[in-house]
């Protein structure tokens, strides 16, 4: 657990980052932090391992006043990722991810050891290991950066903007495999981004900082997105800020309706009209391959020759989101549910989601806190509005 | 011009002596420089009021003209090898301690901010961060000081040293062309094969800097 009690962070030049910020990240879980530029979102972040000295107050981690302990130990004993990775340029791979239990004296058959196994906990080659980072592409680097910060299983991670360099389909990759990692690992996570899905995605709770480091609100997205304490930050979750909501709900509790498929070889002479004008056609092992008109009906034939309209398969896992796209795209209005294996289970209709959606929405905004099943903490936490009086002009 | 290949024939073995005094007092002024250089350039570095200052007495020494320095320098070590190593070191420096900062100036902010993050002191930092990413623009100034001291040794033969300067002397003397063009080609080869040998420690000691299919 990390802990803010009234800090305070003024630079030489005048310029307040941090102003009288209480703060507690909980222990184990992901702790994000958003904001536009200057709103002292890093400086926050960097007062934890003392990379930049509080003016005032008190920051604990694990119960331990930072400013009581070495610095160069204390950040030895919490992982840094920075953006773009910082690798050294000079050093393996290997050696990169092995710099901290080198520090630590682990030696160096030991140090390159971990370095190697992590290698493959953050989904890397194990020739990786004997490169330079500039021998590999951005997205390989971050997660040369994610391992190093890991390599003496710290049980805090201090990530600034990691993913902010590389481009969006790699940035999902690199999303999906932290939340990944911090299902099996559960350390303490101070994340900084300035991008509010990014934020919604990986957060447990999610601090909106104001420029002048005011904390305006300290949240689960959830409980953030449904209820946001003021107009800033309902400005800063901008327009598609129910649609977000809906990103955190799975599915998987929308009841579906059983489906009676035709099978792709059965002839199109055998298709009655009286299961509606849009029927799903599976393969053989009963994966979706699309929707048959049946007012358009080719003469001869099976399902399976027929033209169908695609339809993409949604599983349990998948959000209400996403659902409620599909149901954009589906003729029939309905989305085809399917198992882990990819065979269809039933389907659901478009009323059926926009109701569970409502519902969703007004359970977060009654402050039930986290309704969705993503990783983190079962125990809700409560809102913290650090400075309601304030609104921005 | 005609050469006297007998003269050279009967000369080897003062040829060979010559020249690894001329290689001797070069090296040892390039040694010397950089071990001066290293700290000088670390405070220039680290302290921006005294970098200005520091860069430009290294100029100043360095248009001082190599007789007045030998001249001045005799009440202090007479006419003697030490003389001659630390004139030639003054010359390094201009070039050395330049190099040096301006490779300690090429550290990536970012690199030089995780290795604080990870928790690596200052020292640390420096020896197996810093001056190692400096390397490359530090071994263009050691190649530099290197070529110039091999070819400044020669000025030393006015205080009665200078290596392979004394063929010039003597030829010049004798009105006898063929030590003074034995002079100049071991020189050169000199020159060359200490620079060649320089960019072979530096292929070893940086392999992060070599172009590689990845």
């Amino acid at each position: 657990m990390i802990q803010f009690e009234a800090v305070h962070k003024r630079f030489p030049n005048g310029t307040t980052a941090v102003h009288d910020l209480t703060l507690e990240m909980p222990e184990g879980g992901v702790t994000v932090l958003v904001g536009s530029s200057g709103c002292g979102k890093t400086t926050t972040l960097r007062m934890v391992n003392r990379m930049v000295e509080p003016t005032s107050g008190t920051i604990r981690v694990g119960g331990k006043d930072v400013l009581a302990q070495d610095a160069a130990e204390l950040r030895r004993s919490i992982g840094y990722v920075i953006q773009q990775a910082g690798l050294f340029p000079h050093r393996t791979v290997l050696d990169n991810i092995a710099t901290v239990p080198l520090l630590l004296g682990w030696g160096r058959r030991k140090a390159r050891a971990r370095a190697a196994e992590l290698l493959e906990t953050v989904g890397l080659a194990a020739d990786t290991g004997k490169r330079f980072p500039h021998q590999l592409s951005g997205g390989q680097q971050q997660r040369v950066g994610v391992a190093r910060a890991l390599a003496a299983d710290p049980p805090v991670l201090l990530m600034d903007e990691p993913f902010g360099a590389v481009d969006p389909v790699v940035r999902t990759q690199l999303q999906d495999e932290l939340l990944r990692l911090q299902k099996e690992l559960s350390k303490t996570i101070v994340f900084v981004t300035h991008d509010i899905d990014e934020a919604v995605r990986l957060g447990d709770r999610i601090a909106i900082f104001r420029t002048g480091g005011h904390l305006v609100q300290c949240a689960p997205p959830a409980e953030l997105l449904a209820s946001p304490a003021d107009d800033f930050v309902t400005d800063f979750l901008g327009s598609e800020r129910e649609l977000k909501l809906l990103s955190l709900t799975p599915l998987k509790e929308v009841p579906q309706t059983r489906a009676t498929p035709l099978r792709a070889d059965e002839p199109v002479s055998a298709v009655s009209g009286d299961g509606g004008r849009w029927q799903l056609v599976t393969s053989a092992a009963g994966r979706p391959l699309g929707w048959l008109d049946t007012d358009a009906l080719p003469a001869t034939g099976t399902a399976g020759e027929a033209p169908l309209t695609p339809a993409r398969a949604l599983r349990d896992t998948d959000s209400l989101l996403s659902a409620l796209n599909e149901t954009i795209g589906s003729p029939s209005g309905c989305v085809v549910r399917v198992d882990a294996d990819g065979a269809v289970t039933g389907v659901t209709a478009r009323e059926e989601i926009h109701a569970r959606a409502t519902a969703a929405h007004a359970a977060a905004g009654a402050g039930a806190a986290r309704t969705a099943g993503t990783a983190g903490s079962d125990s809700p936490a409560p809102t913290t509005t650090a400075t309601p009086a304030e609104h921005p002009a | 011009m005609t050469i006297d290949w007998s003269w050279i024939a009967d000369h080897t073995d003062d040829l060979t002596t010559l020249s690894v005094s001329h290689l001797q007092a070069a090296l040892s002024a390039v040694f010397l420089g950089l071990l001066i250089s290293l700290p000088l350039a670390v405070i220039a570095h680290r302290i921006r009021p005294l970098r200005g200052f520091l860069l430009g007495l290294s100029n100043v020494l360095f248009t001082i003209p190599s007789i007045a320095i030998f001249v001045l320098l005799l009440p202090v070590s007479g006419l003697t090898r030490t003389t001659t190593v630390i004139g030639l070191t003054i010359y390094t420096l201009v070039v050395l301690l330049r190099n040096t900062v301006e490779g300690l100036d090429s550290v990536p902010a970012k690199t030089k901010e995780a290795a604080k993050a990870m928790g690596t002191r200052p020292l640390r930092t420096l020896l197996t961060v810093e001056l190692p990413l400096a390397l490359p623009v530090i071994m263009a100034g050691v190649r530099i000081a290197t070529v110039m001291s091999i070819s400044l040794v020669s000025v030393a033969t006015y205080i009665g040293d200078g290596g392979l300067g004394q063929l010039f002397t003597d030829g010049f003397q004798r009105n006898f062309p063929t030590p003074v063009i034995a002079g100049v080609v071991l020189t050169l080869l000199l020159a060359l094969v200490a620079d060649a040998l320089l960019v072979a420690l530096q292929y070893v000691l940086t392999p992060w800097t070599r172009k590689r299919g990845a």
